[in-house]
């Protein structure tokens, strides 16, 4: 079983953005970089099927130079190897991130059995490349899926879609996209740290692509300024509580 | 809309571990109207204490930090937040057994009980975990304990709201603070402007930037120091509290390994030093964490991984155990080490408490609350004050260059003699070429780079042979040289010339000059002009302030001079006691003048054949100074010694230096003087004449009469601890200054050891030896007396034991030597009669 995973640096804010004086970025100057949570469960998916079926978990990512930390932190808990498609730092719109990848789906040696992506990114939620590959590959694709098994080469895939759980089953090669609920993503041990650092890692330039979306300014939305309501304490906060669960609909 | 109050007696800005606990100890004195400010929620508003490790260990080779920390763990424990749990600093290289030794030794010399030398089989009976083969030994301290310091501030706060002495508000943003006439007038915030006689700043990495606004310098960094926290850890499944295993320092690698729950925290101050500014640390809204836990650099851990996996294999090689947490957390750094504490030189009543960690906070609030309130910690807080830093190491330059020279000697095996590499050649003494010339071997104090000895000098050890006392053992003989002996033994025969460059000199003037210092000397300053007086200074509990010289140059004219290191505080404090009215003022000369001794038995031939002037022995008495003609310069000339030979200091004009040296080096040729070094001056021809010196043997903890120096007679003037100085006459002291000698240098192995001071003084039983007021007898100050051929050590002893002859014990690097009192109080064990001075 060979699987590919994808992965997109981003960055870890806290509650309230700043951007850059151009209002074209935001001011990672105090921030760090991560991963998308979602793409946290991917990894986990990947790291999981490869200790119950063998083979190997490659992870892929386009991104700066610095993205080799993402890539490091995600081998240590268990990938094989990384591929870095190395950008000079800008963002790469949805089509030509696709293209990108697909490039270097092509050109591996591994026919991979699977590729997962997590549902969106935590910056630009775009969802939009995972099904973009998929196509382009020519592979099914199953979006948003919170359980999944593999057996005899079918991909069981269930997912939620409002009180619905939605069942599919393909063939792989196949595409899915996770998101939370599907497994409990693990942390790096010490000793994975220090494997991770002797993993291999091919950086690669994509072939450059002119973007057919351009990012013109950002701005922060506004905050919600209001904030928690405290609607009392003890048992007189009892009646607006009750209003509350019926407007939510918990209760009837 | 002003939701703060208008007016306080204090402003504590900051509510950290040091902030509530200043808040506190100024309600526990008796202070009332205190508001306290934080731009963080309670309890914990994001600085470093939030993230701390919160561990102490309490043996620290600075006597002021171990005195602070001992405090601060008695108030932790009085709060029921204090969990002993011990501590072991392990080693991995003999090095560090050797070193692990010397702070046994300084455990006992602060006071600190039970802490021994295991071996690494010890090591793993005491924390099971560990690879006992990479480790040679251990220093186990019982009393090591983590703390929480959140909870600690908390109830501090709350107990001083509950006095009725505290309003603490959070999320409250200072703007701005107004000074007025020198003094602070206003602390202005987002919810309205406080009114208020004092502030204090405790807000950590944030304080320099506070200090700003009013015009006032902290010099403080802020540092990563990384941390991650792994786990679950199967063999602590079962721990029920924060700790019950000892905290591990693995001192060799610069990192420490601690229990947490069932979590180990791995800590490091081996990676490379991350320093940024105060304006780089976001606000509580803008951080991913908490404004001072950055996000963790796996890069800088790399190495660190390895050698804690090392040490704790069974736990760190688990792949089962999983970093849950990693930061890089910041802390406060400061150029030296030391933390910042006090009045501002620049600004009446702007206090702080910075560069202060979780391990010394509530001792830091308590001194500090003491020094506000009282005038007067009980602790020696000299080598904290922020008053010590002389302009040029308020530089971020300097600040940034020491610190991170600093920060991988966090654990490190720092010699006392150690001498910085970074930020060197900054304050340069007029004749630094010729010295150069002379093989000056450079050692800086406060940016003055000082000859300590002279290579040129290395003719005389041949010619004084033994008398040197070579020194084999390296680290006896690290940062030292027998050329030092060999120039004292020189200076005693012909004469020595001495580079004084780095004393601190300021003038006082103005028609009150003289009640100023009356105030701050205890001996009596209104002489003649001309005199020159040598006076203790006191706090108010009658203990040492400084010592200094004084010479009054007119009647409403006073020069004091005083050495550098302590220069700055000595000058914010006669400052302090200047009128308001401003009918006394202080002026800073120490960048204006320069000053050159020239002592020995040839030193007044020396200088009578470049100066027509009378420098005879009734014509320019001892004790007193007059300006001269020496060729085309003008200088003032004072004859004092500090090296117990007959001499002057001579003091021009900075520009005039090396012409005036050029004079002096040319006369002095065909009398055979030659150049001496610092170590002459500060250790070897100080010790012989039994001469204290401020932060060694004189401290705030010990009084005139204990340190041998009072008057027969005593001036009729009131003086700043006069009162106190008067009871301490009245009876007895209970401990007494003495010079003792080494008996026998030799070690188990044969060699030679020689002390260096700070090393603790036993009975010959190998005991403690404690006063009746808690007072440890430890080595003040030790070195080479080349004139007796022995080696002095200057120590405290219980009067009762204070006897000539006496038989002691000095424990040196896990060995004892044997020791013998020659000298009880000032009385130097070299010409006694000072017949050498008086010449």
């Amino acid at each position: 079983m060979d699987v590919l995973v994808c992965l997109k640096r981003v960055v870890l804010a806290g509650s309230t953005f700043v951007l850059t004086p151009d209002s074209r970025d935001i001011d990672t100057k105090h921030l760090g970089f991560g991963i998308s949570p979602h793409e946290e469960n991917a990894v986990e998916a990947g790291v999981q099927l490869v200790e119950q079926m063998g083979g190997s978990l490659t992870l892929l990512t386009l991104g700066p130079t610095d993205a080799e930390e993402q890539l490091r932190s995600q081998l240590a808990i268990g990938a094989t190897r990384g591929i870095l498609l190395e950008t000079e730092g800008e963002d790469w719109d949805p089509q030509a991130t696709a293209a990108a990848l697909v490039e270097a789906i092509m050109a591996e040696e591994t026919n991979f059995d699977l590729l997962i992506f997590g549902a969106e990114s935590a910056d630009s939620a775009g969802y939009q490349i995972h099904i973009r590959v998929a196509h382009a590959l020519g592979r099914p694709i199953v979006t948003n899926v919170k359980s999944m098994k593999i057996e005899n080469g079918i991909a069981q895939c269930e997912r939620v879609v409002g009180t619905t759980r939605e069942l599919y089953e393909v063939p792989l090669p196949a595409v899915i996209t996770v998101r939370d609920g599907l497994n409990i993503p693990r942390y790096p041990s010490v000793p994975g740290r220090i494997q991770a650092r002797k993993k291999p890692i091919d950086h690669k330039k994509p072939t450059p692509r002119v973007p057919k979306l351009e990012k013109v300014s950002l701005s922060v939305a506004p905050s919600n300024t209001a904030g928690a309501q405290i609607l009392g304490s003890g048992p007189e906060a009892v009646p607006a509580l009750v209003e509350v669960l019926k407007t939510i609909g918990i209760l009837a | 809309m002003s939701t703060v109050p208008s007016k306080a007696k204090a402003v504590v800005i900051g509510a950290g571990i040091v902030g509530n606990s200043i808040a506190y100890h100024l309600a526990r004195l008796g202070w009332r109207d205190l508001v306290q400010i934080d731009k963080g929620p309670l309890p914990n508003p994001g600085g470093s204490t939030g993230h701390a490790s919160n561990f102490i260990f309490p043996v620290d080779h600075s006597k002021e930090m171990t005195a602070i920390t001992t405090e601060s763990v008695r108030q932790y424990t009085e709060l029921g937040t204090f969990t002993q749990c011990g501590g072991i600093e392990v080693a991995r290289t003999p090095e560090r057994m050797q070193e692990l030794q010397r702070r046994i030794s300084s455990g006992k010399s602060w006071g600190i009980e039970g802490s021994r030398i295991v071996t690494s089989a010890e090591v793993k009976e005491l924390v099971p975990y560990i690879d006992e083969t990479v480790i040679l030994g251990g220093f186990y301290t019982p009393g090591v304990g983590v703390v929480d310091s959140l909870r600690a501030g908390t109830l501090m706060r709350e107990k001083a709201v509950e006095m009725g002495a505290l309003q603490t508000f959070a999320n409250i943003e200072v703007l701005g603070m107004d000074v007025e006439n020198g003094r602070i007038k206003r602390v202005r915030t987002d919810h309205g402007d406080i009114e208020a006689e004092y502030v204090v700043i405790a807000t950590g990495c944030w304080s320099p930037r506070l200090a700003k606004m009013a015009g006032a310098s902290i010099p403080l960094t802020p540092a990563v120091h990384q941390m991650k926290d792994i786990g679950p850890v199967p063999f602590f499944a079962d721990s029920r509290g924060d700790i019950e295993w000892p905290i591990v320092r693995d001192m060799d690698t610069n990192m420490y390994e601690r229990q947490h729950g069932t979590g180990l925290e791995v800590g490091s101050y081996a990676h490379r030093p991350i320093l940024y500014t105060p304006e780089d640390i976001p606000s509580n809204a803008t951080a991913a964490l908490s404004p001072t836990e950055f996000p963790f650099t796996q890069d800088d851990f790399d190495i660190q991984d390895e050698h804690s996996l090392e040490l704790m294999p069974s736990i760190i090689g688990d792949e089962n155990v999983r970093e849950k947490y990693a930061i890089n957390g910041i802390l406060s750094l400061t150029p030296d080490g030391m933390p910042i504490l006090g009045e501002t030189p620049e600004v009446k009543g702007l206090w702080t408490a910075s560069a202060v960690w979780v391990k010394e906070g509530p001792g830091t609030g308590k001194s500090v609350a003491e020094w506000m309130v009282l005038g007067q910690s009980e602790i020696d807080l000299h080598s904290s004050d922020i008053a010590r830093f002389h302009e040029h190491q308020k530089t971020t330059y300097h600040v940034k260059a020491r610190t991170a020279e600093g920060f991988n000697k966090t654990y490190g095996i720092v010699h006392p003699s150690e001498q910085w590499e970074s930020n060197r050649n900054v304050r340069l003494s007029p004749f630094y070429d010729q010295e150069k010339a002379l093989g000056a071997e450079f050692f800086e104090t406060v940016g003055w780079e000082r000859p300590f000895w002279y290579s040129t000098n290395s003719h005389l050890l041949e010619k004084f042979g033994d008398k040197v006392m070579p020194r084999t053992a390296e680290w006896d003989s690290r940062w030292w040289s027998p050329i030092i002996n060999a120039e004292h033994l020189q200076m005693r025969e012909t004469a020595g010339v001495v580079d004084l460059s780095a004393f601190a000199l300021f003038d006082i003037t103005g028609p009150s000059a003289l009640s100023v210092v009356q105030k701050c000397a205890v001996r009596q300053m209104d002489v003649a002009v001309g005199r020159v007086v040598y006076t203790p200074v006191l706090g108010e509990n009658g203990g040492f302030k400084s010592d200094l010289t004084i010479m009054r140059l007119g009647k409403d004219h006073f020069r004091v001079v005083t050495g550098g290191a302590h220069g700055m505080a000595d000058k914010k404090w006669f400052s302090d006691q200047c009128p308001e009215d401003g009918s006394a003022q202080v002026f800073d000369l120490t960048s204006s003048y320069t000053t050159i001794g020239v002592w020995g038995p040839k030193a007044r031939e020396i200088l009578s054949s470049i100066t027509t002037d009378d420098f005879s022995n009734a014509g320019f008495k001892f004790s007193t100074c007059r300006v001269v003609e020496f060729g085309p310069l003008r200088v003032l000339a004072s004859r004092i010694s500090y090296v117990g030979d007959l001499g002057w200091e001579l003091y021009v004009p900075i520009e005039q230096g090396s012409k005036l040296w050029d004079l002096i080096w040319e006369a002095g040729k065909v009398h055979g003087m030659i150049p001496v070094g610092i170590g002459v001056y500060g250790t070897t021809g100080r010790l012989e004449k039994s001469y204290r010196a401020y932060g060694a043997e004189l401290e705030t903890e010990y009084n005139v009469v204990e340190a041998g120096m009072q008057t027969p007679k005593l001036k009729e003037q009131d003086f700043i601890g006069k009162a106190a100085h008067l009871r301490h006459r009245e009876s007895a002291p209970v401990t007494t200054l003495c010079s003792l000698t080494v008996d026998d240098h030799t070690s188990s192995t044969g060699e030679k050891r020689y002390m260096l001071g700070r090393e603790p003084i036993l009975t010959l039983e190998g005991g403690p030896i404690t006063d009746s007021h808690g007072r440890r007898s430890y080595v003040t100050s030790a070195g080479s007396a080349p004139s007796l051929g022995k080696h002095i050590l200057m120590t405290y002893l219980p009067t009762e034991l204070a006897v000539m002859g006496a038989k002691f014990l000095v424990e040196y690097l896990g060995e004892q030597y044997p020791v013998t009192v020659a000298g009880v109080g000032a009385a130097p064990l070299f010409d006694p009669s000072n017949e050498r001075i008086l010449a």
